[in-house]
């Protein structure tokens, strides 16, 4: 990892270490405050329980113009933002995308031609529905990989975090800890609960945590979507298409619709708020990635309204497309953010709750 | 000469933003005239993080109950009795509703933080501290019609026999002038500007440190006091703590503060010891310190501790210096090697049993045969590596004011000023003679702020 913005970092938490005004508002401070000194796998972990709220900015009485020029938010998001590239795997992806919006959108192109290129080469094969424009064997084939490819990734990035930050052994109350933080966006809400700061200012809003939650549960309902289809196929030998009352559409229809305007108020939001309290290098590669994760709920919900006209074929190479480029570009892009939350917020259920060192093995 | 303004409000940290919300809402229409650029609002305010509040019961972030009684004793000792009980009294009876009142203008406590559990019955928390309690009440006293002008110096007030008839101000490198029905003095002490200090203190205060604004430079209280307005305090007088010598000039805040004395010993540039450095628990003799090293040559100390007593105090903002041997760390220091070794060796052999030591308590761990004596935590210096710290006198408010009576009004010799009222540190020596409690400052500024805003209301309307 890059030791000037881990030294930039360290200097600030030692500032807010002598300060400590901001314990109430994340979980971040009392993290913060348990330590005297900051090793660099303590200022990782400090960077992804951060989720830039920015209520410490607007709070600290030690920003620019002052000579202590603290920008917590910016000195932290630089972090998280190293390192997911330095965790990243295979390495030479690591730092192609985070930083790099247009990169994004090539690949999502490239998505989209790979797409009608097969639609062209392999065809139907004799299927119905979406079927009739791609065979369920070659999107299986496409697929599989795609998706399997960046979980054994991110698998891998996860590791090498949870070395890095000193994980121990798992067990049941972490995750639920972190999941019911996670469900809440907790860390969004500041200790009061009157949401953060971040499209106006030091006014407090819940604007950013709604938005980011109809993002990540559309994802998730569009995600529950496509696995209840995997298992209505292979299971219960059920083909698409669906109808609106199967467990794909009931589920997959308010995803997109909640992923689809949830991204929209997150890239509002962000053209409003103030870059230069976040990464500022990441801001293409954040917006594109947004751009693109809506895109994969829109064009899904096209697809649906209009998969029985002749648009059919192009709305599927197109939404396919963007859903390829979004499952291999999800260890190198924004999407890895919520991975290593999680597992951040399950390290601090570990650091609020200490288990005794267990006993040494007795001497053979 | 009229003014679009109802009530013109001189300085932006709290009590000026408890007066402007105040009067607002009974109808006036206030102008608030802030030195400060947008960045650096709120004065001194900017830098505190709580309110010392009496309560019957638990109330907000505060436990248990905090009686009147009990409030004005602890104020009572701390000011050793140089303090005017009927406004002291005033501002602790009103202090309960206060509170509420707080998180109705859109402030937010917290518990209270690590490291000052001793204060959680007392002080309410300000979550994110002062800054965040600034920025709620601009936020609420903008919506409530309250314009507010950065970056706007007032220069004169002008007192024509009971009244004030205009204020002067500079904004934006144009002289302007108003004449508001009613006017509130609301611009802190006058700690930032050196020469005053310097006349006040003698040469000494050069060396100071400003804790807080470098705004606070005392122009209107200097013209109001010319004018023959009544004042109140020793310009000797203000609150000063010891800190960390390499904090900033000004605006150091918080982070500045230093907790390892009880640890440690201190000694002046001549490596001598100066003062029994275990009198008593940290922070109840905070404030001593100040004076203290202001009285030795330079206004300088030295701290010198252990690598034992290194995670007892709370971390400093910049890192101590760090060196195997003493004699290393006085060079370090600039301190006289020789004398250092023998001032810690004298203090070492002083020292007896320490099987007691406490950290958080009087333990009785003392010395015996020297001059000063060290009467709690005394621990012979001896585990490298050894840490320094060097301290200076750091100024946070002065207590020379404007004399005000409870309803905040400001009078000369010959009576109240009709239109003139006064609120926070400018006027927080008619209460308080010496000393300083812990969130105090930010009860006068609410309960006097309000009050002002208030009468300045009733007046103008």
């Amino acid at each position: 990892m890059q030791t000037d913005l881990l030294q930039e970092a360290r200097r600030q938490a030692e500032i807010c270490n002598a300060c400590r005004y901001c314990e109430g508002y994340c979980s971040v401070f009392p993290a913060l405050h348990r330590e005297r000194a900051f090793a660099d796998g303590d200022l990782t972990q400090l960077a992804n329980l951060c989720h830039n709220c920015r209520g410490c900015y607007y709070a600290c009485q030690y920003t620019a113009p002052h000579e202590f020029d603290l920008n917590l938010p910016k000195a932290l998001a630089e972090v998280r933002r190293d390192s997911w590239e330095s965790f990243a795997w295979p390495g030479p992806f690591a730092r192609l995308f985070q930083t790099h919006g247009l990169r994004i959108a090539v690949v999502t192109v490239l998505g989209f031609a790979l797409l009608f290129w097969a639609i062209r080469a392999i065809g139907s094969a004799g299927g119905d529905g979406f079927y009739a424009a791609l065979s369920h064997n070659a999107m299986v084939a496409i697929f599989a990989p795609a998706f399997l490819f960046p979980l054994f990734s991110l698998a891998l990035s996860l590791r090498a975090y949870w070395k890095s930050v000193g994980g121990q052994p798992l067990r049941l109350s972490h995750i639920t800890g972190a999941f019911g933080a996670v469900a809440k966006m907790k860390d969004l809400a500041a200790g009061h609960g009157d949401g953060c700061n971040f499209e106006d200012e030091d006014r407090f809003s819940h604007a950013r945590r709604h938005v980011h939650q109809a993002v990540m549960y559309g994802f998730l309902l569009c995600f529950a979507s496509t696995s209840a289809g995997t298992v209505m196929h292979y299971v219960f030998d059920m083909h698409a298409p669906y109808g609106l009352f199967s467990l794909p559409k009931l589920l997959g229809v308010p995803g997109g619709i909640l992923l689809t305007v949830g991204t929209t108020g997150m890239a509002m939001l962000k053209l409003k708020a103030d870059r230069n309290l976040a990464d500022a290098k990441a801001w293409g590669g954040e917006m594109a990635f947004i751009a693109l994760l809506g895109f994969v709920g829109l064009s899904g919900l096209m697809l649906y309204a209009l998969g029985s006209t002749a648009l059919m074929p192009v709305l599927l190479a197109l939404h396919l497309g963007a859903v390829l480029s979004f499952f291999l570009l999800t260890p190198y892009s924004k999407m890895a953010h919520g991975f290593y939350r999680l597992t951040a917020l399950i390290r601090e259920e570990q650091n609020k709750s200490p288990t005794p060192n267990p006993k040494p093995a007795a001497a053979a | 000469m009229t003014s679009p303004y109802d009530i013109a409000i001189i300085g932006g940290g709290n009590a000026a933003l408890c007066a402007a919300m105040t009067a607002a809402e009974a109808g006036a229409k206030v102008l608030i005239l802030e030195t400060a650029p947008k960045a650096y609002r709120g004065g001194n305010s900017r830098h505190t993080r709580n309110f010392r509040c009496m309560h019957s019961g638990p109330l907000g972030p505060l436990v248990e109950s905090y009686s009147e009684e009990e409030y004005f004793a602890d104020l009572m000792k701390v000011t050793a009795g140089k303090t005017d009980e009927h406004l002291a009294r005033l501002a602790i009876r009103t202090s309960e509703e206060c509170l509420p009142w707080m998180q109705e203008h859109g402030v937010r406590f917290q518990p209270s933080l690590s490291g000052t559990l001793s204060l959680a019955r007392t002080n309410a928390f300000f979550m994110g501290g002062g800054k965040s309690l600034v920025n709620a009440y601009y936020r609420t006293a903008e919506k409530l019609g309250v314009d507010v002008l950065y970056e706007a110096a007032v220069t004169h007030l002008q007192l024509d026999s009971d009244r004030i008839a205009w204020v002067d101000y500079t904004h934006a490198g144009q002289s302007h002038r108003i004449s508001p029905k009613a006017v509130v003095v609301a611009s802190g002490g006058f700690q930032a500007d050196t020469d005053w200090l310097t006349r006040a203190w003698g040469e000494p205060a050069k060396n100071f440190l400003i804790r807080g604004t470098p705004y606070n430079r005392g122009v209107v209280l200097a013209d109001l006091l010319e004018q023959g307005v009544q004042s109140v305090g020793d310009p000797t007088q203000c609150h000063a703590v010891a800190i960390d010598g390499r904090a900033p000039k000004y605006d150091g805040g918080i982070v500045t503060r230093l907790d390892c004395v009880p640890f440690s010993i201190v000694v002046n540039k001549n490596a001598e010891r100066f003062y029994d450095e275990g009198e008593d628990t940290w922070p109840k003799r905070y404030a001593i310190w100040g004076r203290l090293v202001a009285a030795q040559p330079d206004q300088v100390g030295y701290v010198v501790i252990d690598a034992k007593s290194l995670n007892l105090f709370m971390p400093s903002v910049f890192p101590p210096l760090k060196a195997d041997t003493i004699e290393e760390l006085a060079v370090m220091m600039g301190l006289p090697a020789d004398k250092l070794r023998a001032t810690v060796e004298d203090f070492n052999a002083a020292c007896g049993d320490t099987s007691n030591f406490h950290p958080t308590e009087l333990d009785g761990v003392t010395t015996t045969g020297i001059t000063p004596a060290k009467t709690n935590w005394a621990r012979p210096i001896t585990e490298p590596p050894f840490y320094g710290y060097s301290l200076r006198t750091g100024v946070t408010f002065t207590y020379l004011g404007l004399k005000v009576d409870d309803t905040a009004q400001c009078s000369t010799k010959d009576g109240p000023i009709k239109n003139l009222w006064a609120a926070g540190e400018t006027m927080a020596g008619s209460i308080l003679g010496q000393g300083y409690l812990a969130g105090y400052g930010m009860t006068i500024g609410t309960v006097f702020g309000r009050i002002a805003g208030r009468e300045a209301a009733a007046y103008a309307n």
